[in-house]
C-alpha cells in the first residue's frame, strides 16, 4: 500500500519530465542532431565526479528556495519573492558577518540568525499587506523583488557597505572572518558545503513542523479551507501572516551556503531567479521534502550539464526551454489528475444515489 | 466606525465627481505643470519640460503602455496575465528576425502575430486546461527568455549578429510636424514663464515622431471604446466581475477569454517590438529589462482603466527618461512633488480631513528635506520608482482600487 502512494505520487512529475524530454528532442531533431547522442553526452559529463560537487552545492541553495516556496503553497501562498528575500537575507548575513568578531560557531549562528531574520522581515512587508490590506501577494513580491535589489545595489555603493578588492570588477562586501566561514568536507574529490546538512535539518524541521504540530496542523487547516479553520478557532490571518515570514525565513538561507563555504562576501555575481526556480521545485516535488530534493538536484544538473551542450554545436539555453515545460507539463499533470478523480468520485456518488432510487422504485 | 466609513465613501464619491470631468483633470494637470514651471524657474534646471526629455518620455512611456494595455485586456477578461515579459521578449526578438530578413514593417506584423500566439497559449493553459494562472504565466517568462537566447543563439552568428545581440534592423522613418512644430519651439526659444515650458513639452511630442509611436497611442481610445461602448467589452468586463452569471446569461466566457488574452499577449509583444525596431535597432539580450512587470504594475496604478494605464505609463516613462537624462531633474521633481504635497495639505486642513492632511504635510516636510540635504537621488532608486510607487498605492488606496472581481480567480464552466 505504502510503495502503492509513493508509485503514484511520482508518476505525474516523472511523466512531466519525460514529456518535456519528448518536446527538447523534438527541439534538437529541428536542430539535426541526435537528440539520444546529446542526452548520453549530458549525463556523462553531469555525473563525473568534478560537476557532482558543484550540483550538490547547488542543489542545497535549490533546495532551500523550493522548501520555502512548499510552506507558501501548503497556505495557497505564492511565494515569488523568495528573490528578494534570499538577497535581503544574503546581503545582511555578509554585512553583519564581516562587522562583528565572535568565537567560531557562534559567529556562523549569528549570520544564520540574521539571513533568516532579514528574509522573514522582508517577506513581513507582502505578508501584512496581504492580511491587512487585501493585497495579492504574486503583485506586491513582485514589486518588493525589484526594490530588494535597488535596496542592495544602492547599499553596496563604494562609499557605504561596499569594497571593490584589487584586481576585481565586482564591487562586494567585506569579507567575513575565518571564524564566521563554515568548512567544507570532501566528497567526489571535491569541497561539499557543510552547510547541506542545515538544508537537510530544515527539510526535516518542515516535515516535522507540518505533520506533527498544531502549528502544522493549523497551517494546512487555514490552507485547504480558510473559513473552515476560522470557525473553528485558528487565527487564520495570524497564520497567513506566519507563514508568509517563515517562507521568507528560510527563503533567507538560500544565499547563506554560498556566503559561508565559498565567497564569504556577498557581491552583485549573486545569482538571481531563485523565486521561480523554488515555486518550480516545490511543485515538482509536491511539497514533499524528499520529492523536492530529487527536483531541486534535478534542476542543478540540468545548469550544470548545459554547458557541455556547446561543443555540439547546441545553444545550452535549450536547458531554460527544458525546465520552463516540465513546470508546465507537471501542472497541467496535476490538473488533468484532480480532474479525473473528481468525476471518478461524482460517478460514484451518482451511482448510489441511483441505487438509492432504485431500491426505493422497487419496494 | 460607522461614520468613519461614511467620511470615507463621500470622500471617494468626492474625489471621483472631481475626476469625471475632463476640464477639472486638464486644471489639475495645467496646476501641476504650473508648480514645475514655477520649480523650474526658480532652479534654473530646464531639463523636465525641455523637448528633449518629453520626446524620450514618449519613446519610453510606448512599451510600458502597450504593456500595461495587454495586462488590462486580460485582467477585465478575468485572468492574470503575469507572462507580460515574456510576450515582450517574443515581440523584440521576432520584430528584430523579420525585420531583418523582410524590413521592419513585416518584423511589425510578424512581432503581433507571434504575440497573438504568445496569448493564445497562456489563453489555453488558464482558460481551458485551467492552471494557475501565475504559474502559467511565470513559465511563459522562463520559456520566453530561454527560447529567444537559445534561437539568437543558432540564428543571429551565421548573419553578423552575436550571441546575445541581433544584426542592426533598419528603423521606422521619422517626421517633425510641419508649422506646428517649428511654430512651438519659437515659442519655447522666447523664454516667457509657463508658456514657453508648455511649448517645449509639445516641442518634443511633435519633433521627430515615428508613425508607429502615433498608431500605437491611438490603442488607448480604442482600448476604451471598446471596454465602455461595444458589446464585446461588456461581456469581456462582464466575465471578468462574475464569469457565473456571465455564463448563465449565454455568454461564451471562455471564448471571451480566448480573445482578450490573445489580444493581450499581441499588446505586449507589440510594445516589444517597439522596443527593437522604434527605440533602438537590434534586438540586444534582456532589452526588456523589467518593463512587463511595470506594465503589469501600471494596469494596478491606472485602477484598471485604459486613460489611468495611459497615465502611469507615461509617469513610469518620464522617470525612465529623467534616469537616462540627467539626474539634478529628479531633485527639480521631488521639490515639485513636495509642493503638490503642500498644497494637498492645505486643501484637506481646509477642508477638516486631518489624517490624509497630516499624511500630505508630512510628505511634503520629507520632499523638502531630501531636496535640502540629499545632492543626487541615487539612480538605483530611480529605477524602481515604478515599483515602489505601485506598492505605496496599493497600500494606501487599496480600498479605492476597482479591480474587476473576478481577475486571478480560477473558473470553469458549469462549477460554482
Amino acid at each position: 500500500m505504502r510503495k502503492n502512494r509513493v508509485f503514484w505520487g511520482a508518476i505525474a512529475p516523472l511523466a512531466a519530465i519525460l514529456s518535456s524530454l519528448l518536446l527538447v528532442s523534438l527541439i534538437l531533431i529541428l536542430r539535426g542532431v541526435n537528440p539520444l547522442e546529446i542526452f548520453k553526452v549530458m549525463i556523462s559529463y553531469g555525473f563525473s565526479p568534478r560537476n557532482l560537487v558543484s550540483e550538490l552545492n547547488q542543489t542545497v541553495a535549490y533546495y532551500l528556495a523550493g522548501v520555502a516556496a512548499a510552506i507558501g503553497f501548503k497556505m495557497l501562498l505564492f511565494n515569488i519573492g523568495i528573490d528578494g528575500q534570499y538577497r535581503m537575507g544574503a546581503f545582511f548575513g555578509a554585512v553583519v558577518g564581516a562587522a562583528v568578531n565572535l568565537p567560531p560557531v557562534l559567529h556562523v549562528l549569528l549570520i544564520v540568525v540574521v539571513a533568516m531574520i532579514a528574509g522573514g522581515l522582508w517577506a513581513a512587508i507582502a505578508g501584512y499587506l496581504k492580511v491587512r490590506r487585501g493585497v495579492s501577494e504574486v503583485i506586491s513580491n513582485i514589486m518588493l523583488n525589484f526594490i530588494a535589489a535597488a535596496i542592495i545595489a544602492f547599499l553596496l555603493g563604494e562609499e557605504l557597505l561596499g569594497i571593490l578588492p584589487e584586481g576585481s570588477q565586482n564591487v562586494q562586501t567585506r569579507p567575513i572572518p575565518v571564524s564566521g566561514q563554515m568548512p567544507t568536507f570532501k566528497m567526489f574529490n571535491g569541497e561539499v558545503y557543510s552547510f547541506l546538512f542545515v538544508a537537510i535539518f530544515v527539510g526535516i524541521a518542515y516535515w516535522v513542523m507540518l505533520n506533527k504540530t498544531v502549528f502544522g496542523f493549523n497551517l494546512r487547516a487555514t490552507g485547504l479551507s480558510f473559513r473552515a479553520a476560522r470557525s473553528s478557532g485558528v487565527n487564520a490571518p495570524g497564520m497567513i501572516f506566519v507563514t508568509t515570514v517563515l517562507s521568507g525565513a528560510i527563503a533567507g538561507l538560500v544565499g547563506i551556503g554560498t556566503l559561508l563555504s565559498d565567497t564569504h562576501s556577498y557581491s552583485m555575481a549573486f545569482p538571481s531567479g531563485y523565486a521561480f526556480t523554488g515555486l518550480a521545485l516545490a511543485l515538482l516535488g509536491r511539497n514533499h521534502p524528499v520529492g523536492i530534493f530529487f527536483a531541486a538536484f534535478l534542476w542543478s544538473f540540468l545548469e550544470r550539464a548545459a554547458p557541455v551542450l556547446e561543443y555540439e554545436g547546441v545553444p545550452p539555453e535549450i536547458v531554460i526551454v527544458m525546465q520552463g515545460t516540465i513546470v508546465l507539463a507537471i501542472v497541467i499533470a496535476y490538473e488533468v489528475v484532480a480532474r479525473i478523480n473528481l468525476r471518478q468520485q461524482q460517478r460514484a456518488v451518482g451511482k448510489v444515489n441511483a441505487e438509492l432510487v432504485i431500491d426505493k422504485e422497487s419496494k | 466606525m460607522a461614520t468613519d466609513a461614511k467620511k470615507a465613501a463621500t470622500s471617494t464619491g468626492k474625489v471621483k465627481t472631481f475626476f469625471k470631468s475632463p476640464a477639472r483633470i486638464t486644471l489639475v494637470v495645467a496646476g501641476i505643470f504650473f508648480i514645475i514651471s514655477l520649480v523650474e524657474s526658480l532652479t534654473g534646471a530646464t531639463d523636465i519640460s525641455s523637448p528633449g526629455t518629453s520626446g524620450a518620455t514618449l519613446r519610453f512611456a510606448i512599451p510600458l503602455l502597450m504593456a500595461g494595455l495587454g495586462g488590462l485586456w486580460a485582467e477585465r477578461a478575468g485572468v492574470i496575465n503575469i507572462g507580460l515579459e515574456g510576450m515582450m521578449i517574443v515581440g523584440t526578438w521576432t520584430a528584430a528576425w523579420f525585420g531583418y530578413l523582410h524590413g521592419p514593417l513585416v518584423g511589425f506584423v510578424a512581432a503581433a502575430i507571434f504575440g497573438l500566439a504568445s496569448g493564445f497559449f497562456h489563453a489555453v493553459l488558464t482558460v481551458k486546461i485551467g492552471i494557475d494562472q501565475a504559474v502559467s504565466g511565470l513559465a511563459i517568462n522562463l520559456i520566453a527568455a530561454g527560447g529567444a537566447r537559445y534561437l539568437s543563439g543558432i540564428f543571429f552568428p551565421p548573419v553578423g549578429g552575436d550571441r546575445t545581440v541581433s544584426p542592426p534592423v533598419d528603423s521606422f522613418p521619422t517626421f517633425t510636424i510641419p508649422v506646428i512644430a517649428p511654430f512651438l519651439e519659437s515659442i519655447d526659444a522666447k523664454n516667457i514663464f509657463f508658456i514657453s515650458n508648455l511649448a517645449g513639452v509639445f516641442h518634443g511630442l511633435t519633433k521627430d515622431v515615428s508613425l508607429v509611436t502615433m498608431a500605437l497611442l491611438l490603442l488607448v481610445p480604442l482600448t476604451s471604446w471598446i471596454l465602455w461602448r461595444s458589446k464585446f467589452g461588456l461581456r469581456m468586463r462582464f466575465s471578468g466581475e462574475n464569469p457565473m452569471a456571465a455564463e448563465s446569461l449565454g455568454i461564451n466566457v471562455y471564448r471571451i477569454r480566448y480573445i482578450a488574452i490573445s489580444v493581450s499577449g499581441m499588446l505586449a509583444s507589440l510594445g516589444g517590438a517597439y522596443l527593437s525596431l522604434v527605440a533602438s535597432s537590434v534586438y540586444r539580450e534582456g532589452q526588456t529589462a523589467g518593463r512587463g512587470f511595470i506594465g503589469l504594475a501600471t494596469v494596478i496604478f491606472g485602477n484598471w482603466r485604459p486613460g489611468g494605464v495611459f497615465a502611469g505609463s507615461i509617469l513610469f516613462g518620464f522617470t525612465d527618461a529623467l534616469r537616462v537624462r540627467q539626474s539634478e531633474s529628479v531633485m527639480s521633481l521631488i521639490m515639485v512633488a513636495g509642493i503638490i504635497a503642500t498644497v494637498l495639505a492645505l486643501y484637506y486642513s481646509v477642508s477638516r480631513q486631518w489624517k490624509p492632511g497630516a499624511i500630505s504635510a508630512v510628505l511634503a516636510l520629507v520632499a523638502f528635506w531630501i531636496h535640502q540635504r540629499v545632492d543626487v537621488i541615487p539612480q538605483e532608486f530611480v529605477t524602481v520608482f515604478p515599483n515602489f510607487a505601485t506598492l505605496i498605492v496599493l497600500t494606501f488606496l487599496a480600498q479605492r482600487l476597482t479591480p474587476p472581481a473576478m481577475a486571478g480567480m480560477p473558473y470553469r464552466r458549469g462549477s460554482e
